[in-house]
Formats: C-alpha cells, structure tokens, sequence
C-alpha cells in the first residue's frame, strides 16, 4: 500500500453557541494514502465540512477542538502556529469549495487572482512566467488560456468551477479537499467536471477528498467511501466494498434511499425520524434512535470504530452480516 | 370531485411563453426569450407526468403556465373543471380564474421561501380554503387537522400553532403539500419538490406524494432536474430542451431505450449511486445557451453529435411518434 499522506487520530470539535455546544465532530479517525481519494458523504450537518475546514485550520471563532490530531505526513496540523499553517495552505493542501461565485473576487480577472495566490505561496516570479502557469493550469482543467482576462461574472458556472480547480492546484498542493465541487451544476456540466477532476487527480497523483451530501457523486469519483452521520464516522471502505456489502445501518439506509436509473427499480425506503439536534445528540451510538437493529447497549455506549478486515472500517454493535443485495431481496 | 376517467385531465396544445428582453423597462424590446416554444402534451387523470431538463430549459415557466402564475403568449390549456368539461384556461381572469383554482395547486421547491414566516401553519394550510372561501372557522380546524394527520405531522394540534421557523425542512415541505391538497385538487404541479431535501429526508416526502396521488387520485406534473426521482414518481417523462419538448415516452421506456441525443446525454450524465455500473462517455459539446430570437432549426442542433446539414437547413424538427407512444424530435431517429 502506498505511504499515508493524512491522518486523522480521534478528532472531537465543538461550535460555542448561545443555546450550548454544538457537538459537531466526535471521535473521527481516517487516513488517506497518497494519491488515493476519499469520498466523505452524509446528510447536512453530519460534519462533513466541519473535518474539511479542521484540515485547513480555517474554522470560525466559535469553534473549538476538543481532542485529536491531524497529521500531514509528520506534521501535526493542529499544533501548527497560524503563520506555519499558511504555508501549509495552498502548497500542501487546498480547497475547492462548494459556491463557486463566492470563491472569485468579481473585480479581478480570473487570471490576475491565480497570479496572485502563486505570488503569494510560491513566491516572486516574472509576470511572463506567471502568465505562462497560469495558462498551463487553464490547459489542465479544459478551459481556453485566453480566458484568463476575462471577469469571473463573463464564465459560465461550469468553467467558473473549472477555474476554481485551477486555482486549488496552482501551487501543487499534495491533497486537495473538494467540498461539493459540483452541487450548483446541470448534469452534464457536472459530468464533465468530475472526469476532469478525476483525470487530473490520476496525472498529478495527487490525494483528494471529495465531499458530498450525493453518494451517487462520491461513488464515482472516490476510491474509498467515508459515511458520516451526526458527527461520527458510520463506515469507511472502498467504493465497491461500501456497495457490495455495507455493514452499518445507515450506509444501507442511504444506499437502499438512493433512486437509481440504473439497475432494478427497488423499493425505495425512507428512514424514520430526522437527524438529532448536536446540542444534545442521543447517547451512544448517535444512529439508535432511528435504527432498526438498535438494541439496549446502542443507547449506552458508542461501538469502536474498528477493521472488519480488509480496511473496512464500522462503528457498530450490530453490522449487517449478509450483502446488501440480499437484504433488498427479502425487502 | 366527479372527473371524466376517459379524457385527458390536462391538455396542452402548442403552448408558447415569450419574455421581451429590454436594457431598462422604457427602452425598446431587444428580443425575446422563447422560454416555453410550442409545447403539447397531455396528462390522463391519476397520471403523472415528469418534465425533465437542465436549468433554463423552461420547465418551471411550463409548470407556471399550467397553475397560470403567466399567462401564455399562445396556445391552449385545456383542464377539466369539476364537471368533467375540458376548459381553456389560458387567458382566464378575476373570477374565471380563481374559480380554475379549486381544481389545480401547486408545491414549490424551496419550504423555506414559500412558506409565509409570520403565518401559523394553520393559517398556511388554511389560506386556500379562505380564499376559495371554503367552510366556517371549526370546519376549517378540522380539516387541517385531517390532513396534518395525512402529511405525517401528527399529533396535529401540536402543529397547527406554530411558525414555520419551528419547523425542518422536511416537515415544511410536509406543510406546503399539506396547503395543495385542502382543497382537494385534481391536478398539482409540484416543482422540485424534494431537491432540498436530505436523502433520508427525501424519501419520505416521495412516498407521502404516491400515497396522496393513489388516495385522492391527484395526478402530478412533476418537474425535476433528476431522471431518477423521475422514475420513481412519473408514469411519463417529457424531456425539454430550450423551450421545446424533444422526448417523451413512457418513464421505464425513456430510461431503456432513449432516442433523442439529448435524452441520451442526460441519462449519461445522471451518476449512479453504485460504483458496479459503467456509464457511457458523454458526446455532446458546449453548455446550454440562451433561447433568445433562437434560429429557426433543431435547438439542439449546435451541441448535437449526429446533426447535419438537414437538420441545419430545416425547422425544428416535430415531436412524432415512433411507436408505442414513444414521440421524439429529431430527423435522425
């Protein structure tokens, strides 16, 4: 296996709120190898893009970590001053986030705000040779490099996307969180720019992490699926073990809620209840209230996040035993 | 409400929704958009029928049209009124078309926009029954709490006297269905319905309209960007592109057996939740533009991979049949 490019040892954060804590992540371990990518799914508000803005040190005031460590390579993220974390930024790991509008400035070309990142992370260059990467990465991403004078409001949300991308690799960073990099697009644009993605992500060997509320998205762009559920790690395997057998609950709640246009058109079938408030999220495993195989020791104490062999990660007292098609067969 | 099971419910014919394009509201019309451009379809009562189709393709305009939230710059709308007669209600107004009302509501996306924040949710569910000027005050009560009941908000009287900001957003999307059906429609337009919602979410609301539309025999036009809740919710599917209709089909015989390059493209595009399929490569280029003063050939003719010189030099191409109530637009299917 290729050597670990991330770590996340028992991660615990929690938003200072005037009605309590908000419990946001809870104990959430993960690692990431180098040039593999990670699809982390969950509903809204299971800590998704909490763990992402972690790994950027980019949360909000109001935030605090509580237990854990989040180590790049050697470097323990989390113990990192704000002046060596920005050079972390950028050059090791950056960011396409979701609102693609919202990442450009609208008063500067998008050329000149690539320049800019790369004269401030990677340093002083000539304008000819910033020039000239930057229209390597508009090549890179499948747009035209006599864009790049062009303001971001003449792109269309498609090559606005791309040009986001291109900002993220500017710097050669080792990974690359994508945080619903394509929930704003029509279909056919957000094909095209996941293949991109993907595309790049096999050329460059960079590691990425994809996240998504869309576990249609996430499976086919990541190699590993991470499932989240009110902060907690569910489950994390690869794609096709996640599919093919899942043994938490709520992965095969997800999956079986999922309509497909492929493939027999099964029962869909909903969960009960909504997701728990984090002010005060139930006891032991945060799943129980809403599981079908919940039993007493699920209320009290929350299951290890332990190997069922094979990297495939659970944390459950109760994991499914069969494939998850012959649960859909008796269904 | 007695309907004729033998006719269509609904019934469009060559509907059209020109907007004018101005630089300022005095200056002269520059263009127009031809949002909606020659539309017919119909829908048979207790069907329902999807309109798919990427952002700016018309569909919600469509689905405005048939609520006549816009009037349509031509073509008809024929509905049936609550004596099974076939109506144009096309350019109805005042009374005329408060009375069409009674028949026909719809459900929008967003619960949390369409939903009057400083309204109780009997005030919300309650409205179309005051304006319709439906029943007394306690019969009014009780038939919110009837259909609280039936959306799943239950126990009711717990609801009735709250605000949506108390509410999710499941449960305000339960409300807004609950608001369509007071007056026991016999057609809804439901746009988006569930693509707000969290997956869990989801499903839920998905199986609450099925059961609605078996219960009260309520047909749906639904509008969606996503083929697969399409599949799971219609017993058609129009496919639109640029104001036009290019496929239209039964829902298991569009996703089957697609015709038009379009349709092809869409149902390539849509990813599938099970990393096990391969899908096909997508072949077609460029975005979507903008249907303004549109040239008069096939709309699709510039992203098209098989298009050619005829499809160039003739008129949009007419929706035909091409067996089995499968109708396609395009001169090379």
């Amino acid at each position: 296996m290729a050597k670990t490019l991330l770590k996340v040892e028992d991660l615990t954060m929690h938003y200072t709120t005037r009605g309590g804590d908000v419990k946001a992540v809870d104990r959430v371990s993960f690692e990431l190898a180098e040039g593999d990518s990670l699809g982390l799914v969950g509903e809204s508000g299971c800590g998704k893009t909490s763990i992402a803005l972690t790994l950027l040190r980019l949360l909000p005031e109001n935030a605090k970590i509580i237990d854990g460590h989040v180590w790049l390579n050697d470097t323990d993220l989390l113990a990192l001053t704000e002046d060596e974390m920005r050079k972390f930024r950028w050059k090791r790991i950056s960011m396409v986030f979701q609102a693609a509008m919202n990442s450009l400035n609208p008063v500067y070309t998008v050329g000149d705000q690539i320049i800019e990142a790369l004269e401030l992370h990677i340093g002083v260059m000539t304008r000819e040779e910033a020039r000239q990467r930057v229209a390597e990465l508009f090549e890179l991403v499948g747009l035209d490099p006599s864009l790049m004078d062009r303001y971001p409001h003449e792109y269309s949300g498609g090559m606005r996307q791309r040009a986001v991308i291109a900002m993220a690799l500017s710097c050669n960073p080792d990974l690359i969180i994508a945080d619903e990099p394509t929930t704003a697009l029509d279909v056919i644009v957000q094909d095209r720019v996941l293949r991109k993605l993907e595309e790049i992500q096999e050329k460059l060997g960079m590691s990425m992490i994809y996240i998504s509320h869309d576990i249609a998205v996430i499976a086919e762009v990541s190699n590993r699926i991470a499932v989240m559920y009110a902060g907690q790690m569910a489950e994390m395997a690869s794609s096709y073990e996640i599919f093919e057998h899942p043994l938490h609950p709520y992965t095969y709640a997800l999956m079986t809620s999922f309509p497909s246009i492929k493939g027999r058109k099964h029962k869909l079938e909903p969960l009960p209840g909504e997701p728990p408030n984090l002010i005060s999220p139930p006891s032991g495993c945060r799943f129980h209230p809403r599981c079908w195989r919940a039993t007493e020791i699920c209320e009290k104490e929350y299951p290890e996040f332990k190997d069922y062999g094979n990297n495939h990660f659970a944390a459950c007292w109760h994991p499914l035993e069969k494939p998850a098609a012959e649960y859909l067969e008796e269904a | 409400m007695p309907i004729d099971r033998t006719k269509p419910l609904v019934q469009v014919k060559d509907l059209k929704k020109y907007f004018p394009i101005r630089g300022n509201i005095f200056a002269p019309v520059k263009g127009q958009i031809h949002a909606v451009d020659g539309l017919s379809f119909e829908i048979m009562p207790g069907k329902s029928m999807g309109l798919v189709g990427e952002s700016g393709c018309g569909k919600t305009t469509t689905g405005k049209l048939l609520v006549r939230l816009h009037e349509p710059t031509d073509g008809e709308i024929l509905i049936q009124d609550l004596n099974g007669n076939l109506e144009n209600i096309a350019h109805r107004k005042g009374k005329q078309l408060k009375m069409f009302r009674r028949n026909v509501q719809m459900i929008f996306q967003d619960p949390y926009e369409s939903l009057n924040p400083r309204h109780t949710i009997f005030d919300i569910v309650s409205e179309p029954l005051a304006v319709q000027n439906i029943g007394t005050l306690a019969e009014r009560q009780e038939r919110v709490a009837d259909l609280l009941n039936v959306v799943g908000l239950t126990p009711a009287h717990t609801f009735m006297f709250r605000f949506p900001h108390e509410l999710s957003g499941g449960q305000r999307q339960r409300v807004a269905i609950a608001r369509a059906l007071v007056i026991e429609p016999n057609f809804i337009v439901a746009d988006e319905p569930t693509s707000m919602l969290d997956v869990s979410i989801r499903i839920g609301v998905m199986q609450l309209m099925e059961d609605l539309a078996d219960r009260f025999g309520v047909s749906y036009l639904y509008i969606t960007h996503d083929l697969a809740v399409a599949r799971y919710m219609t017993d058609h599917i129009g496919v639109m592109y640029l104001g036009k209709m290019v496929e239209r089909a039964e829902t298991e015989e569009l996703l089957q057996n697609p015709l038009h390059p379009y349709t092809k493209a869409l149902l390539a595009a849509t990813p599938v939740p099970d990393p096990r399929f391969g899908r096909d490569e997508i072949i077609i280029k460029g975005g979507v533009s903008k249907p303004i003063d549109p040239k008069p050939r096939c709309r699709f003719y510039e992203r098209c991979p098989i298009s050619d010189d005829f499809c160039k030099n003739n008129p949009h191409p007419p929706l035909e049949d091409k067996g089995g109530g499968h109708y396609v637009a395009c001169y090379k299917v």
